[in-house]
């Protein structure tokens, strides 16, 4: 429990990891309460997304220990982590794209519980989950394209489906590594709107990368700022935008 | 016509031809089997090739360890197998019928199993493997198990097997090659089409997608990689047992574990019908056993150049296969849905 009573989610101290002569996390700590909108910042190469690899358990980390709801979870491999209820998406993103849309949304739903094979040879058109990959795939504005081959989708649109994929496996925590990257800037509004819904209505707990202050600044209840590997400072929207050290580095980018 | 409708129309047509080819083409009965034979391999290849992503160059290894399963069970459930073996056909074979068919049947059950044992035993450690090192991963195994078995005297070594004879009236035994090679090929055929139909299927052609993603979705890869592979030698190794018996004579390089034919035609096959495809696989079995047969007749010399040129035009110019193509051309036909309004509409729409 923190202060204000919330639960923390994801615990990290001071993690970090290398890339051969390339330090790109040193000694990170942070916290990501349940149920909120956190937000991670940084120029590019600052290493965000390796924080993201390393919390999900995409490559193991050389110092420092990630705890997901009290567990430590920096030894656990991305299948076990995603079956522990936290998921990512990805910044080059990825979906099936030889299948459709509604086949991707039946495919994301949760293997957790371990249950083993027994339910995977329920049918891929079982009415249920159809029906909640549908009502999900409307959520994100692709209803129309439900039976369209995903990789026919613009790449706006495959951002939304993997967005949509990840809420249809119904994760406790998402993690979104620059969801409004190369999306159509007059469909941001519309995309920003449905995370917060995603988090208000179904609950889950949002750590989002992004790029665009503008938007993060909108989203986030509380921001970290990375930059050169290291987390130069945590706060509200307000304190990370009159910090001296952040707009230093956001300029010091440009 | 529904997919539904349309499979069972070429179920029906596909099983009419075989109940009446051996009344009418009674001369081609074994070319016939062998294309049954051909459509099985094509059909489990596809299981991994097609639709998980994992292209095979080594499942002859099911086909020859179900054979010599079933020659040691048959033989075995007789005669000291190795006596049997040293003696090099000088043993006086004599199975009366109960033991032959006796034989027969386990050693059909054993060749299934054997073959599945094997699959559960590396498929593990090959999986791992990815793309292109899978694909001479399972070919290193396979002339790996062939060398292995060509040194084992206690199956024949390199000198092979004599299997038992069949007992009945002359042309009786190839109709009932040709039942079996039909049967398991239509089994398997109908198990694909159910799996496939299932989210198991939707989980394989994630896989095939993107590997990656998929774990990063919480599904346990492995295990879907391993028991569809598993599956696809169950009835490769059933397959192999059926073939044995078939061809009389076994020996592990020509016949048993023939990479450089079967092992090849089966992939060439499903690439030609289209991989990935529930028909590709069948239809590209049969047209290229017929064009096999055809060179092989009238083309003599010249038919392994024929088999090579389709196979340089397919992977050069034609990649989706015959069906794959079609279902580009007509994706209606195949339930597929095309998109033909402005692309963000429907994102704008929800706004
Ligand atoms: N797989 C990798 N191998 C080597 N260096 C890497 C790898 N991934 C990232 N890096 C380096 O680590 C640093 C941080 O990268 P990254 O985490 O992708 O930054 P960001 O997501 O903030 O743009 C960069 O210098 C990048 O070049
Ligand atoms: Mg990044």
């Amino acid at each position: 429990m923190s202060a204000n009573g919330t639960k923390i989610q994801i615990e990290l101290k001071g993690v970090s990891k290398a890339y051969g002569g390339v330090i790109a996390n040193k000694d990170i700590s942070l916290q990501v309460p349940e149920g909120k909108i956190t937000g991670l910042i940084g120029p590019n190469g600052s290493g965000k997304t390796t924080l993201f690899n390393s919390i999900v358990g995409y490559h193991p980390i050389d110092e420092g220990s990630i705890a997901f709801e009290g567990r430590e979870i920096s030894t656990l491999r991305v299948p076990e982590i995603a079956r522990l209820g936290m998921l990512r998406t990805f910044q080059q993103t990825r979906i099936y794209k030889k299948m459709n849309c509604v086949e991707n949304m039946v495919i994301s739903i949760s293997h957790r519980g371990g249950g083993g094979l027994a339910g995977v040879f329920k049918s891929a058109k079982d009415a249920a989950t159809v029906e909640r990959a549908e009502h999900l795939l409307e959520f994100v504005g692709l209803y129309s394209k439900r039976k369209l081959i995903s990789g026919e989708l613009s790449f706006g649109q495959q951002k939304l489906l993997e967005f949509a994929m990840a809420l249809m496996n119904q994760p406790k925590v998402l993690l979104l590594d620059e969801p409004t990257a190369g999306i159509n800037p007059t469909l941001i509004n519309g995309l920003i709107d449905r995370l917060k819904r995603a988090n208000e209505e179904f609950g889950v707990t949002l750590f989002v990368i992004e790029h665009n202050m503008r938007v993060i600044m909108n989203l986030a209840e509380k921001i970290s700022c990375l930059a050169h590997g290291e987390l130069l400072a945590t706060g509200t929207p307000e304190d990370i935008q009159n910090d001296r050290r952040v707009i230093d580095a956001y300029l010091g980018a440009h | 016509m529904s997919a539904r409708t349309l499979d069972f129309s070429v179920y029906a047509v596909l099983i009419a031809f075989a109940l009446a080819a051996p009344f009418v083409f009674p001369n081609y009965t074994s070319q016939v089997a062998v294309m049954w034979l051909m459509v099985l391999m094509a059909v489990t290849w596809d299981m991994t090739g097609g639709q998980m992503g994992y292209n095979s160059l080594g499942n002859v290894i099911f086909f020859g360890l179900g054979m010599y399963a079933s020659a040691v069970v048959q033989i075995g459930l007789v005669y000291d197998v190795a006596e049997y073996t040293s003696a090099f056909g000088a043993i006086v074979v004599d199975f009366n019928d109960t033991q032959y068919f006796t034989g027969l049947v386990l050693g059909i059950v054993a060749g299934g199993v054997v073959s599945t044992i094997f699959a559960i035993i590396v498929g593990p450690f090959m999986l791992g493997l990815r793309g292109p090192y899978f694909a001479i991963g399972t070919l290193g195994l396979a002339v790996a198990v062939a060398e292995l078995v060509s040194g084992w005297e206690y199956v024949g070594g390199g000198g092979g097997i004599s299997m038992p004879v069949y007992p009945g009236i002359a042309g009786e035994g190839s109709l009932v090659w040709y039942i079996l090679l039909g049967l398991l090929a239509l089994s398997a055929h109908l198990f694909c089409r159910w799996l496939y139909s299932t989210q198991f299927g939707l989980a394989i052609n994630a896989i095939r997608d993107d590997e990656d993603k998929a774990e990063a979705m919480g599904i346990q890869t492995t295990r879907y990689k391993v028991v569809t592979w598993v599956a696809s030698a169950f009835f490769m190794g059933m397959g192999g047992a059926v073939f044995g018996n078939m061809s009389g004579f076994i020996e592990p390089l020509e016949v048993a574990f023939p990479t450089t034919t079967f092992g090849i035609f089966m992939v060439a096959m499903a690439l030609v019908g289209g991989k990935g495809t529930l028909w590709g696989p069948v239809l590209g079995a049969i047209l290229f056993h017929v064009v096999k047969e055809w060179t092989w007749t009238y083309l003599l010399g010249w038919q392994w150049v024929a088999l090579g040129a389709i196979i340089i035009i397919n992977v050069v110019y034609f990649q989706q296969g015959i069906l794959g193509w079609a279902q580009d051309k007509w994706p209606r036909l195949f339930g597929v849905s095309v998109d033909r309004g402005p692309s963000e509409t429907s994102v704008e729409a929800a706004e």
